[in-house]
């Protein structure tokens, strides 16, 4: 079987497996948790899209989370527009910003762009909370509408995790579709080295905005799905720390991992339900999770548990050969 | 308040807060210049220099000045373990990697503190006194003459340093060309671990002396930090003057649009300051532009 066969053969299964998780959890809270892991990983894979492949830093994600989220919430509680339609509008309002903003941040690299990234995200943040007339400033803005499709209505923990989970693993299709094509290669070459790519005629300084306005659309479409199921989002969600929570679970889980993506998503979902006792130690495991991950394991979580089958594999092989 | 006299209290809390800025950023261009990182968690020991300091006044009751020493002493010691743990075993690391390292270790930096201080915000109280002088309409606290001063010592102390001795000249080598510098004997290793005991020591410091002004708490830690890099990106990395004039248009910047266009957009005001120059001059205003070996 050829590796592109394999790879779809996998996300076959994981689909599988995600679209029956529900029927073996009927009621439970944990439902509403994989809900929101469904948004994080969606999230993550965009931001895995700048960050793994094209080796782009970005500190600012959250900001087109938000602004997705806020255009979708402010059109259909002040203008009344259909939340589909909204989110449309969201998701062309915010990859128009990335485009736009894209060519002059994507001339920087390293710390520069980290610093710009996380500038913007900051004035982005600072703008959701002083817009008070739009936003709802600090105290948020409610009454958000679910989204529906004819009668059957979003509102409810199993019909949400359907719609957020089908949007996602869109996304991680995408994704994988994405790293299996021309423009994947590239994006990788221009990750390993700009200049080497630009010898050999990848248009990197065009590849690199169009996949920055990519991962913004599909941040912002995620926020969208975020203000809908939610109906209710203030701007403490769209700032620095998620940001930096995003980057977190895309280095822990992996650069360039779509699985990856999930397995961080989900485990700094996961967090703080599991520390409920130790609820202030978050942060310090952030910042330790990230420092020690990024020294002795780069490849992140799933290169660890790919070394793991590797290392178990062999002993079994080692056990049979004796044997 | 009349405006002249408006203008002049904003342009003195504009220079008072353009002198912690250009502290900070000598902090990012010292460990830049000796190492080629940009050094993320610089902002966490300014706040550790103030949260430490309110720690041995309130706490343990000590006099201001061993409480200061104390804090610088201790904030430095982090310096040195971060540089030990987290920098020395990366050296050849991809930069995105030491990025990363580094947003890790001022997260981690920031709960630790959380953990051990609470959410609170402290004031340290002024070194001396509260009496307000009155120059050109402006009140000037004693603070600010404090502020003033020790910057001024600073950066003489800092020019002294780089400039007249053979360590400052060392690690100036080292920022140059490090193989070079290791080629004639000089102890690359060593002048990394300066740079990072003279950042934490000077940005704790910085932190100290805003504190009575601004109080301090866990996470004042970002946004000191960012404004320090802003600082020295306007004065294009350097450890000298164009770091202090980055610092203090930065400072006025702000303050004069904080007053004259919109105080609540204040830090956003910073920040469009920063895309600005990212975008139009990276190497600041002071530079002449680089070249760069591919």
């Amino acid at each position: 079987m050829t590796k592109e066969k394999r790879q779809i053969l996998i996300f076959l299964f994981f689909a599988a497996a995600v679209l029956a998780t529900p029927l073996f959890l009927k009621g439970s809270y944990f439902l509403n948790v994989l809900v929101f892991i469904g948004i994080n990983t969606m999230l993550a894979v965009a931001l895995n899209l700048l960050l793994g492949y094209a080796g782009q830093i970005s500190l600012g994600h959250a900001a087109f989370f938000g602004l997705g989220a806020y255009i979708s919430g402010i059109l259909t509680t002040r203008f009344a527009i259909d939340p589909w339609q909204a989110m449309g509008l969201a998701g062309f309002c915010s990859a128009g910003l990335a485009f736009v903003i894209g060519f002059p941040i994507l001339k920087l690299k390293g710390h520069y762009l980290a610093m710009a990234t996380l500038g913007f995200g900051i004035i982005m943040y600072i703008t959701f909370n002083e817009t008070v007339g739009w936003t709802g400033g600090p105290s948020g803005l409610s009454g958000i509408p679910n989204l529906h499709i004819g009668s059957l209505i979003f509102d409810n923990d199993w019909n949400n995790y359907y719609l957020i989970w089908i949007f996602t693993l869109g996304v991680m299709l995408l994704s994988i579709n994405l790293s299996q094509s021309r423009i994947g290669r590239a994006l990788r070459a221009i990750h390993d080295s700009e200049v080497a790519a630009r010898v050999m005629g990848v248009n990197a300084r065009v590849l690199k905005v169009q996949i920055f306005t990519v991962s913004a659309l599909l941040s912002a479409i995620a926020g969208s799905l975020y203000a809908h199921t939610m109906t209710f989002i203030s701007p403490v969600a769209f700032g620095f720390n998620f940001s930096v929570e995003l980057v977190t679970m895309v280095i822990i889980g992996g650069l360039g991992s779509i699985y990856g993506s999930f397995l961080g998503a989900a485990i700094l979902t996961m967090l703080p339900e599991l520390l409920r006792v130790f609820k202030d130690f978050d942060i310090v495991l952030y910042g330790l999770m990230l420092i020690l991950i990024t020294m002795y394991m780069p490849g992140g979580l799933i290169s660890g548990l790919s070394m793991l089958a590797k290392f178990v594999a062999s002993k079994i092989r080692g056990k049979q050969s004796n044997a | 308040m009349d405006n002249s006299s408006q203008l002049a209290q904003y342009i003195l809390s504009g220079l008072s807060n353009g002198a912690i800025y250009a502290l900070i950023g000598f902090g990012f261009a010292i460990i830049h210049n000796a190492t080629g990182i940009i050094n993320f968690a610089q902002g966490e020991f300014v706040m550790l220099g103030g949260m430490l300091t309110i720690f041995f006044l309130v706490f343990l009751q000590l006099p201001l000045v061993p409480a200061i020493a104390l804090a610088i002493t201790l904030a430095t010691v982090v310096g040195i373990v971060f540089e030990r743990l987290a920098i020395r075993p990366l050296k050849n690391a991809k930069p995105l990697s030491l990025i990363i390292i580094t947003i890790g270790a001022s997260i981690f930096l920031r709960g630790a503190a959380m953990l051990i201080w609470g959410k609170d915000t402290h004031a340290l109280p002024p070194f001396s006194g509260n009496d307000p002088l009155y120059i050109a309409g402006a009140t000037i606290l004693p603070q600010h003459l404090w502020i003033f001063g020790i910057s001024i010592l600073i950066i003489i102390l800092n020019k002294a340093f780089f400039n007249f001795t053979i360590t400052g000249k060392a690690m100036r080598a080292c920022a140059y060309n490090s193989y070079a510098a290791s080629l004639v004997g000089i102890d690359v290793k060593i002048m990394v671990l300066l740079s990072f005991v003279i950042s934490a020591a000077i940005g704790s410091m910085a932190g100290i002396i805003i504190a009575p002004l601004t109080m301090t708490s866990y996470d004042v830690g970002i946004m000191l930090g960012l404004k320090g890099f802003i600082a020295v990106i306007i004065g294009g990395m350097s450890s000298g003057l164009g770091t202090v004039l980055g610092g203090l248009l930065l400072g006025l910047l702000e303050s004069l649009g904080a007053g004259y266009i919109s105080a609540s957009y204040k830090d956003a005001i910073a920040f469009i300051i920063l895309l600005l120059i990212l975008f139009v001059r990276p190497e600041g205003l002071f530079k002449k532009k680089e070249t760069q070996r591919v």
